[in-house]
C-alpha cells in the first residue's frame, strides 16, 4: 500500500455526480500526476456528504478543508496552492450566507457541526465500493459480536431496549416487529430492506446505500440472526436509483467473497444471503404489502392488513420488513449498546415502546432554505434549529411561511409551531408526520393552496386504484382544489374538501390514501385565510395562482427602462399584448388568458400583478 | 479472498488504519512542513519526502503530515513543526535529511524534543 499523506475525498453521491464530480476526480488525478504528487495524495470517491446544494464537493484530509462548487478549471490552482504549499484556496471555500469570511474547515461549518451522525456516520470517510474501508470503521464488528457472544434472544432484547422505531415513516417499534415475526409460526422466514423511497425530495435512503451499503447488509444479517429461521433477505430498490443498485450489488458480492454472506458465516453455523430486487418506481410499492407483491412478481397493490406481514408476508411466510435507515442503526446499537442509543432522543421507551423517539433521524432539507441537503439530527431537536441553524435560514432574506414534513403525504406546519420538537408523536399531533423524513420549507412567496394541490396531485397520480376512497376521493379533492385555484371555489367547497379528506383518511386500504389528504387538512387548519381569500375575494395572496391575478404593464418602466423590448409580446400565447419595439406595451384584458408568461419573461419587472 | 475469520476484522482495520487516521483528521502526532516559496527553495520537498519515507519504514499509523505556507522566518527554512499528543508544538529549523531522521526517531516516535534543532517551543499567538 502506498504511503499517502493526503486523502482527497471527492463526493460521489448522485447529487455531486450530476454536477460532474467524476470529472473533478479525473482532473485532480491528472494534475497530481503532473505535479508528481501521485505518491503523496490519493483521490477517493465517497458517498453523499449531504451538502448537495454546494456540490461538487471535495474534502482534503487530514486538514478537513471543505471545498465546494468546484469546476475542473479550479483544480490546477487547488493542487498548486493547497496540496503543495498548504494554503487552502479561499475562493473555493464555503462562506455562510450574509457573511464575508469563508470557513475553511468542514467541522466548523454549522451545517456539519450541528449534526449527530449514526446512520450517516461513515459519510465522506469511506469508499463505498471498498469493504475494507467499511471494516476499518468498525464494520462487521457488530456481526462478529452477535455471532460470538449473543443469543438471538439477547440481540432482540437489545434492539427492543434501544427503542429504535421504523425510520420509513410509520415509527413502529423495530424490536416489537422483530419479536412478532420471530414468534410467528413457520420455519422459513424473510427479512426485507425497503429501499423504494418514493417521496419526491427525499433521498436519505439512496444516500445511505450509495455511501455505506455494507452497513445495511450488516444490519440485515443481524436482524436475520435475531429473528431466526431466516435464510434469505431481499433488498427492494427502485430502478431510478442505478448507482444505489450498483453499489449494493458490489457490496453483496464482496460480502459473499469475504464469507459474510452465505453458508456458515464466521464459522458459527449461521447461513444467510441477500438478493437485490428492482422495482419499477411506483410510489405505492414503498407500502409493505404492495412491495412484497411486487417482489413476488405480481402488480404492486396493497392488501388489507388484518393479517400482518410479520405473520404472512412474502410468499405467505412471516416477513420482517424494515427501512434502509432502520437497518443501518442496528449494528451501532449492538456495538454501543441500547443505553447509549436511548441517551439520544425524547421520551421513555423502557415500558412503552411507543413512549418516545430515540436516536437520530435523517431529513432531506429542501425548498426555500439556504443549505439544502441531507441532515442527521437527534430526535427532539426543534424545527427552528434545523431550518435556521443547519439549514442556514430562508433564502434571499424572505419570510418563513410553513414547513412540510414527511413527504407528499405529510402536513404543513406554520411558523407559530417552529419550536415544536421533532419526534414521531409531536409531528403526528399537529397533523403532520415523521414520514421518511422529507422536509420542504416554504416562504411567503408560496401559495398554500397551490402547495396542497401540488402534493395531492402527486399522491393522486400514484394511487394504485385498488380502493375507491383513494382512487376516486383524491381525484374529487383535486378537482375541488383546481376549482378553487381557478377562482370558481365556494365556501361549500371548503366544507366538502374537509369532509372528503376525513372520509379518505378513515376508509382507505393503505397508508397512501390514509395520509394523502394531510397537506390539504393541515393547510385548511393553519392557513384557512388563504383558502378564504381564493374563494371569497378571488385573490391569491401569494400571487401564485395566476387565474386569480390581473396582469398589467407599468408603462413607465416598460418604456424608460425596458425601451419597449417586445419580449413579452413574443412569449404571449394569446396575442394579448399590444405594442411595438421601442414603444409602450399594453395587455388587452379581453384576450389575456392569465397564464403569467409575460410576468416570467420580463427582464425589467415591468409587469404588475394585482 | 478467503473466507473471513473474526480476527481478520482487526487485521484489516490495522492495515488500513493510517489511511483512516488521515481521513478522520486524527493521529497522535502532527507534522507540518512549511512549504512557502522560501521553504520549497531551501529544500522543503526533501524534508517532506524524508518524513514520508520514515513513516513508511517505521510503519507508523497515527502520524499525519500537513503543509502550510511560509512561517515568516525565511532565513531558517526549511522548517517543520511537530505536535506530539497534547505537548506544545515545536518548530524545527534549517532541516536536512539527517536532522529529519533524528527528529523522527526522538520526537515523532518517542515524544522527546530535539532541542538542538529547535527554534522554539510553542506557537506564536494568533489574534
Amino acid at each position: 500500500m502506498k504511503n499517502y499523506r493526503l486523502q482527497l475525498m471527492v463526493c460521489a453521491g448522485t447529487g455531486c455526480v450530476s454536477n460532474h464530480s467524476f470529472e473533478i476526480k479525473d482532473a485532480l488525478e491528472k494534475e497530481i500526476e503532473k505535479q508528481n504528487l501521485q505518491n503523496e495524495a490519493q483521490v477517493v470517491l465517497t458517498g453523499c456528504n449531504g451538502f448537495c446544494g454546494a456540490g461538487p464537493l471535495l474534502v482534503v484530509q487530514p486538514d478537513g478543508i471543505f471545498y465546494q462548487l468546484l469546476k475542473t478549471t479550479d483544480i490546477p490552482l487547488l493542487v498548486q496552492e493547497h496540496l503543495i504549499k498548504g494554503r487552502p484556496v479561499k475562493k473555493l471555500l464555503y462562506t455562510p450566507p450574509e457573511e464575508k469570511i469563508p470557513i475553511p474547515k468542514m467541522m466548523d461549518i454549522p451545517f456539519f457541526s450541528d449534526q449527530t451522525l449514526i446512520a450517516l456516520r461513515n459519510r465522506g470517510l469511506i469508499d463505498p465500493e471498498n469493504i475494507e474501508d467499511y471494516i476499518a470503521r468498525g464494520g462487521y464488528k457488530a456481526l462478529a459480536k452477535v455471532l460470538t457472544s449473543m443469543t438471538p434472544d439477547e440481540v432482540l432484547a437489545e434492539i427492543k431496549a434501544s427503542g429504535l422505531r421504523g425510520r420509513g415513516g410509520g415509527g413502529f417499534p423495530t424490536g416489537v416487529k422483530w419479536e412478532t415475526c420471530k414468534r410467528a409460526h413457520g420455519d422459513e422466514k424473510y427479512v426485507i430492506c425497503n429501499a423504494d423511497e418514493g417521496d419526491p425530495g427525499a433521498f436519505m435512503d439512496r444516500s445511505i446505500i450509495e455511501g455505506d451499503p455494507h452497513a445495511v447488509i450488516e444490519g440485515m444479517i443481524i436482524g436475520a440472526y435475531a429473528i431466526e429461521n431466516v435464510r434469505q433477505g431481499y433488498i427492494y430498490v427502485r430502478m431510478e436509483y442505478p448507482l444505489a443498485i450498483k453499489r449494493f450489488q458490489i457490496a453483496i458480492k464482496q460480502a459473499r467473497e469475504y464469507g459474510l454472506l452465505g453458508e456458515n458465516i464466521f464459522d458459527k453455523g449461521f447461513n444467510f444471503d441477500i438478493e437485490v430486487r428492482r422495482g419499477a418506481g411506483a410510489f405505492v410499492c414503498g407500502e409493505s404489502t404492495a412491495l412484497m407483491a411486487s417482489i413476488e412478481g405480481r402488480p404492486g397493490e396493497p392488501r388489507a392488513k388484518y393479517i400482518h406481514t410479520v405473520e404472512k408476508g412474502l410468499w405467505e411466510r412471516p416477513t420482517c420488513l424494515n427501512n434502509v435507515e432502520t437497518w443501518v442503526n442496528v449494528p451501532q446499537i449492538i456495538l454501543k449498546g441500547s443505553k447509549w442509543f436511548t441517551s439520544i432522543g425524547t421520551g421513555d421507551v423502557s415500558i412503552d415502546p411507543w413512549g418516545g423517539s430515540k436516536g437520530t433521524k435523517v431529513f432531506s432539507l429542501a425548498g426555500k432554505v439556504n443549505n439544502t441537503g441531507l441532515v442527521e439530527v437527534p430526535m427532539g431537536i426543534t424545527l427552528r434549529e434545523i431550518i435556521y441553524i443547519i439549514g442556514g435560514g430562508i433564502r434571499d432574506g424572505k419570510k418563513f411561511k410553513a414547513v412540510q414534513t414527511g413527504g407528499p403525504s405529510g402536513g404543513f406546519i406554520p411558523e407559530s409551531m417552529l419550536d415544536l420538537t421533532v419526534d414521531f408523536e409531536e409531528l403526528t399531533k399537529v397533523g403532520s408526520m415523521m414520514g421518511s423524513g422529507g422536509m420542504v420549507v416554504t416562504d411567503e412567496g408560496n401559495c398554500m393552496v397551490d402547495m396542497a394541490k401540488y402534493f395531492l396531485k402527486f399522491t393522486q397520480d400514484e394511487s394504485c386504484g385498488k380502493c375507491i376512497p383513494c382512487r376516486e376521493g383524491t381525484k374529487r379533492m383535486l378537482d375541488i382544489l383546481e376549482k378553487i385555484t381557478n377562482g370558481d371555489g365556494t365556501e361549500e367547497d371548503l366544507i366538502l374538501l374537509e369532509e372528503l379528506s376525513n372520509m379518505i383518511v378513515e376508509s382507505s386500504l393503505c397508508a397512501l390514501g390514509g395520509s394523502a389528504p394531510n397537506p390539504v387538512l393541515t393547510t385548511l387548519k393553519y392557513f384557512r385565510e388563504e383558502y378564504e381569500a381564493h374563494v371569497n375575494d378571488k385573490k391569491c395572496p401569494a400571487r401564485i395562482c395566476c387565474q386569480l391575478n390581473t396582469y398589467t404593464i407599468d408603462e413607465k418602466i416598460c418604456l424608460e427602462i425596458g425601451h419597449g423590448c417586445d419580449v413579452c409580446k413574443k412569449y404571449c400565447p394569446d396575442g394579448a399584448i399590444i405594442g411595438e419595439i421601442k414603444k409602450v406595451h399594453y395587455i388587452d384584458p379581453a384576450k389575456c388568458s392569465k397564464c403569467g408568461a409575460c410576468y416570467d419573461v420580463c427582464n425589467f419587472n415591468a409587469v404588475n400583478i394585482q | 479472498m478467503a473466507k473471513l475469520k473474526i480476527e481478520d476484522l482487526d487485521k484489516i482495520t490495522e492495515d488500513v488504519r493510517r489511511k483512516m487516521t488521515i481521513r478522520e483528521g486524527g493521529g497522535n502526532v502532527k507534522i507540518t512542513v512549511h512549504m512557502g516559496t522560501c521553504g520549497i527553495a531551501a529544500g522543503a520537498r526533501t524534508v517532506m519526502s524524508v518524513f514520508l519515507k520514515e513513516i513508511e519504514t517505521h510503519n507508523v499509523k497515527d502520524v499525519i503530515i500537513t503543509t502550510s505556507g511560509c512561517a515568516g522566518l525565511c532565513s531558517k527554512e526549511p522548517m517543520a513543526t511537530v505536535e506530539f499528543g497534547d505537548q506544545a508544538p515545536v518548530k524545527y529549523i534549517e532541516l536536512n535529511e539527517n536532522k529529519v531522521k533524528k527528529i523522527f526517531d526522538d520526537h515523532v516516535l518517542k515524544g522527546k524534543f530535539v532541542t538542538e534543532y529547535a527554534l522554539s517551543i510553542g506557537s506564536e499567538r494568533i489574534q
